[in-house]
């Protein structure tokens, strides 16, 4: 057992674990954020995608222990408060770009990352290429495609790919 | 997963020191291959080793007519780096199409060489680029350090600590990705060094992991010219076969793949 911290949304989150423990269980099972999903276990889905540190990363393949210290944005984490969306969320909603919704996490969270990571510059090429983490089983993509097409503008013209991650946005504050 | 206990390392002779007390110790850095693996329980060390925070490790310099690439550095920094950028563009490329996004933020160079997958991308720039591998103990040539698939010339406890490029006057990598896995069915890199050898390294398709094609480094020292490889094969019969793609399949795609990295120099 190892005694493992992290900020977590925000929070400064501390407990002892398992060293096997997987940085998704802790999240589901210890902390109760369920809104990350487990799809295939396997390192293929991408359904676990959360930020450790402001870059997306897989939580089904890391260990607890290993993002000791780190800063972790979840779904949970993306919008600014309990009665709104992320403008990311926003556009999956306003462009149907989730059917079932089990991957939709992941893709949000994969989505803000490629926003970040081309300052909103995205064109449908590059965001089907960038999307190649994140599998969806429903929507054949279209629509997933469109609704971060609209984020990436929307956010792009409010000025909101500057500004950088919420991890980052919390570890100033 | 079995139950496994965990170190972080901070500096190279301590992992080392960490994990000769170890009873079956592995290291792991980015642990994008090592943890689905031993989940899978295809792989059941006792003691995981942690690299990735070391921070000797981790970056990339130039030293002289080289650039060096400290192993914990994540596919992502490599594929980002302005200086690789300028002097082994190829090399930037190569690292930009591993994975996807969020492999390519947590998986390393080192990891992924260590590792000695046939399929991995790493290996074939390693090999085309006449890389030398650093460890805590010597340095290793790419040419002897790759042995057979999943199998490199590392003693148990060695670490490697960096690798080290030559800068070429051009190099490209074309790879056909598996499309589910995206690893590569077949991967070609051509590079042409400071001294004008020419090196073809390939990766995914040699049944012993990856290969220089000698054959086709000598028609294109002679022409470097796509044309230089019509005629040219390798034996089918020493590709991998799987249900992904047959021996002929992969033989005729190293040809393909070859002339498209040859196209594609500037």
């Amino acid at each position: 057992m190892t005694q493992v911290s992290m900020t977590v949304n925000g929070k400064a989150v501390s407990a002892e674990v398992e060293d096997r423990t997987l940085l998704v269980a802790f999240i589901r099972d210890h902390l109760g954020l369920t809104g990350t999903h487990v799809g295939c276990e396997t390192s293929q889905c991408g359904a676990c995608t959360v930020h450790v540190d402001g870059a997306a990363m897989k939580s089904c393949s890391m260990l607890a222990v290993m993002a000791e210290g780190s800063s972790i944005t979840t779904i949970e984490g993306l919008a600014p408060t309990d009665d709104t969306l992320h403008p990311v969320q926003e556009a999956f909603r306003e462009h149907h770009g989730l059917q079932c919704g089990f991957c939709t996490p992941g893709m949000i969270m994969s989505a803000t990352d490629m926003i970040r990571r081309y300052e909103g510059r995205l064109d449908e090429a590059t965001i089907r290429e960038q999307l190649e983490g994140n599998l969806c089983r429903c929507t054949g993509y279209h629509n997933i495609v469109k609704a971060i097409a609209a984020a990436s503008e929307t956010m792009a013209s409010s000025g909101m790919t500057d500004e950088g991650d919420a991890d980052s946005a919390a570890a100033a504050s | 997963m079995y139950d496994v206990s965990y170190r972080r390392a901070g500096t190279v002779p301590g992992a080392v020191e960490t994990f000769s007390q170890g009873d079956d110790p592995k290291y792991v850095a980015g642990g994008q291959t090592l943890i689905p693996t031993m989940k899978a329980r295809l792989a059941a060390p006792s003691e995981l080793v942690d690299v990735s925070r070391i921070e000797d490790l981790i970056g990339i310099c130039e030293d002289g007519d080289r650039v060096i690439v400290g192993a914990s550095t994540t596919h992502a920094a490599v594929h980002a780096d302005p200086l690789l950028g300028r002097l082994i563009p190829g090399l930037a490329a190569l690292a930009g199409n591993i994975g996807d996004p969020m492999v390519r933020h947590r998986g390393t160079m080192g990891g992924s060489v260590a590792n000695n997958d046939p399929s991995a991308d790493y290996p074939a720039a390693l090999l085309a680029l006449g890389a030398t591998v650093r460890t805590d103990r010597r340095d290793v040539a790419a040419d002897d350090f790759f042995v057979d698939m999943f199998e490199t010339d590392l003693e148990e406890d060695e670490l490697i600590t960096a690798i080290a490029f030559p800068v070429p006057k051009r190099a490209t990598y074309a790879k056909f990705p598996n499309p589910a896995s995206r690893y590569a069915m077949v991967g070609v890199m051509v590079a042409e060094l400071a001294d004008g050898a020419v090196r073809v390294a390939v990766t995914g398709a040699g049944s012993s992991g990856v290969f220089r094609w000698r054959e086709a480094e000598t028609a294109l020292a002679a022409t470097m010219d796509a044309a230089a490889l019509d005629g040219l094969s390798v034996d089918a019969d020493e590709m991998l076969e799987d249900l992904h793609g047959s021996g002929e399949y992969r033989a005729h795609l190293v040809g393909v793949m070859a002339k498209r990295a040859v196209n594609a120099l500037s």
